[in-house]
């Protein structure tokens, strides 16, 4: 069995694009629709959040967009389904990203497995501790060939980074700053040490870098550093005002990587 | 059995620290040090020497002879609506700043639901000279506002938390994320017995103080230091967990958690989360929550600020799951008419959180020997609006 995420970085060695959108917003069925939107304008990786009524490590944008597929009724079992939906038509990796509990309260066995079984590649929790992961999951993770990607942030001590690393399948996800999600203007250069330190590191694992990538520039030049960049904010951003999704996904994505 | 946590941060399956990459250094960092820093003598001078000449303790355990009467019971208040800025809040706020202190933190943030926490907050940050920022719910800035411009006097910021229902769970997401965004120069004086461990645990230990104080003075009083019940408002279970703490090896003595059942526990809207919950993860913890199956919060509802919170700590939720402590509640109702009715009996107004604990002692039948310890752990100030708005005195 083969998995998505890891052909792909065995293929593709930079600029690789992971997009990320919350189920079920702006409309409750747009899930797939923004699926086949990005996979026909080039992205590389689509990542879709499982709603969540209290997201703490999320600025307003995505806190927002959380709110909106809620209250238009999203819930992780409807996400399976759409995922389903998603899969007869689109073949990139596809990463499912959300907070524990809703995932606790599917049952995190089942969950891995159903997700799994519906072609998800990998997920993402932020709030999954380590040591509970590599206790009770990360078997059934691997006999399920399903990724499990961890966070590090600036920070992470270079022991823990190693210690993410070597529990990791897949890449690792570096969020660029200390701060919850959310578009920002270019990086600091205490934030692009940070970049030329993790590639110093020369990790198993590549890593993408995520949190306040907004445009072709910060894009560009997070890619200098990584095998590519993860964009969400300023993705729901577009969704929210977006007159003809599959139109402006497409410009969108067009426009980050020129 | 054991009921305080344990090596690795865990109450049975509830704690732990389920939290986001970006805290776990400061978290890390907590966990490392708060045992040796706190258990040092150096601390321990400083903090019981401002417990006993700035907070006022120790709290009179106060002989109710009216109330007794009336439950038929020998009823002790255990008078943290004494304490320095009015209730039993302080006692933490003040453990946790002498630590912040020891860890090179410069400003302080924190969330409140009734504002007392809040309050507690911005005074030991006066005390101390440090930067204070106070995450409040807005629906609660309106219910509270005493205590929101008793938190600007002492010269804390108060933000607004404008997401969810705008109360105590909200606030606290807004903390965090604060957090998140100020990783080394801030510490999170949580306000309660929940978040990620050790907090819990450093809470429940800043607060023991009061159920050390009522063994020495129940010894003094009538010779034993054993009642025969302790009740206690259960919010996230900050109070409830001090006047536990030193009798939960003691399985003679009847612990009893009293949760807010809002408008009544099968109204839709309360915020009895045993009775509601189910295990979950918020903030930082297993606990016990109010949830969907879906695994969204539910929104909770009380009267009282304090108690309107979706869940409750993990060593009270296994304190539930193990019997140890019994868990009841009372409604808006039957809190609002034992807060008025101990202003008549007794000449103590209390906050609305502690009335729901005395609003429970009619659902027990007592011996007129039993000695029964409330914990009174606020004064009713800053509910006179709340009071007033419910009339009927
Ligand atoms: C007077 C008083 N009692 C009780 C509580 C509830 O908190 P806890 O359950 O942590 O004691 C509060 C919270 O604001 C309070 O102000």
């Amino acid at each position: 069995m083969k998995n998505r995420i890891t052909e792909l970085f065995a293929k593709k060695k930079g600029n690789i694009l992971n997009v990320y959108y919350t189920a079920g917003f702006p409309a409750l069925n747009d899930t797939v629709r923004i699926a086949q939107a990005l996979e026909k304008a080039g992205a590389d990786i689509i990542e879709i959040g499982i709603p969540f009524s209290d997201p703490v490590a999320d600025g307003p944008t995505i806190q927002e967009s959380n709110k909106i597929a809620l209250d238009n009724g999203m819930t992780l079992h409807l996400l399976l389904e759409q995922v389903k939906e998603i899969r007869k038509t689109v073949s990139l990796p596809i990463i499912l990203m959300g907070y524990i509990n809703p995932v606790i309260q599917y049952g995190v066995e089942k969950f891995a497995k159903d997700a799994s079984a519906l072609g998800v590649d990998g997920v993402i929790i932020p709030d999954l501790p380590l040591h509970e992961f590599e206790e009770q999951y990360k078997a059934l993770f691997k006999s399920l060939n399903l990724c499990n990607t961890f966070l590090i942030s600036p920070t992470t001590s270079e022991e823990r980074i190693r210690k993410i690393d070597a529990a990791t399948e897949g890449f690792i996800y570096a969020v660029s700053a200390s701060s919850i999600t959310g578009a920002k203007g270019d990086f600091s250069s205490e934030q692009v040490q940070y970049f030329e330190r993790l590639q110093n590191l020369k990790l198993k694992n590549p890593f993408l870098i995520g949190f306040g990538i907004s445009n072709h520039s910060t894009f560009a030049k997070a890619s200098q550093y990584s095998a590519g960049a993860i964009v969400g904010s300023a993705f729901i951003n577009l969704l929210r005002e977006a007159k003809d999704i599959s139109a402006d996904v497409d410009a969108f994505v067009k426009s980050l990587k020129k | 059995m054991k009921y305080t946590v344990d090596q690795r941060g865990y109450y049975g399956q509830f704690g732990g620290a389920y939290i986001p990459e970006m805290l776990y250094p400061n978290v890390e960092e907590l966990r490392n040090k708060y045992l040796q820093i706190i258990q040092s003598d150096d601390f321990k001078k400083e903090f019981q020497d401002l417990l006993k000449n700035y907070v006022g303790r120790p709290t009179p355990l106060y002989h109710a002879a009216r109330m007794s009467e009336k439950y038929g019971a020998k009823i002790y208040l255990k008078r943290e609506d004494l304490c320095h800025t009015g209730a039993h809040k302080v006692n933490n706020t003040i453990g946790q700043i002498l630590l912040a202190k020891r860890l090179g933190k410069e400003k302080i943030i924190a969330e409140t639901g009734a504002g007392q926490h809040g309050v507690a907050t911005a005074t030991v940050c006066a005390l101390m000279g440090m930067e204070c920022v106070v995450y409040m719910g807005k629906v609660d800035m309106e219910r509270q506002r005493p205590n929101v411009e008793r938190m600007r006097i002492l010269g804390a910021k108060v933000v607004p938390a404008l997401s969810g229902s705008m109360t105590l769970k909200d606030a606290t997401n807004e903390a965090l994320r604060h957090w998140i965004n100020n990783p080394t120069d801030t510490h999170y004086i949580i306000g309660s017995v929940v978040g990620p461990h050790p907090y819990p645990d450093m809470v429940a230990r800043f607060q023991s103080v009061i159920s050390e104080e009522m063994k020495k003075q129940l010894q003094e009083e009538i010779g034993n230091p054993f009642p025969d019940y302790v009740f206690a408002c259960v919010g996230g279970g900050s109070n409830a967990a001090g006047a536990f703490y030193h009798f939960l090896d003691d399985e003679h003595v009847n612990l009893v958690g009293v949760e807010a059942a809002g408008k009544g526990v099968d109204s839709g809207e309360s915020a009895a989360t045993t009775a509601l919950g189910k295990v979950g993860v918020l903030h930082g913890s297993k606990m016990l929550l109010m949830q969907t199956e879906d695994g969204q919060v539910v929104e909770p509802h009380s009267i009282s600020a304090g108690l309107d919170y979706p869940g409750i700590g993990p060593m009270h939720a296994h304190l539930f799951e193990t019997g140890r402590v019994k868990f009841v509640s009372a409604t808006d109702d039957e809190a609002m008419k034992a807060g008025i009715e101990l202003g008549k009996l007794e000449g103590i107004i209390p906050a609305i959180e502690s009335a729901h604990a005395l609003a429970a002692l009619n659902q027990f039948e007592f011996d007129k020997d039993d000695v029964v310890v409330v914990n009174l752990s606020g004064r009713g100030d800053k509910d006179l609006e709340t009071y007033i708005r419910w009339g009927k005195y």
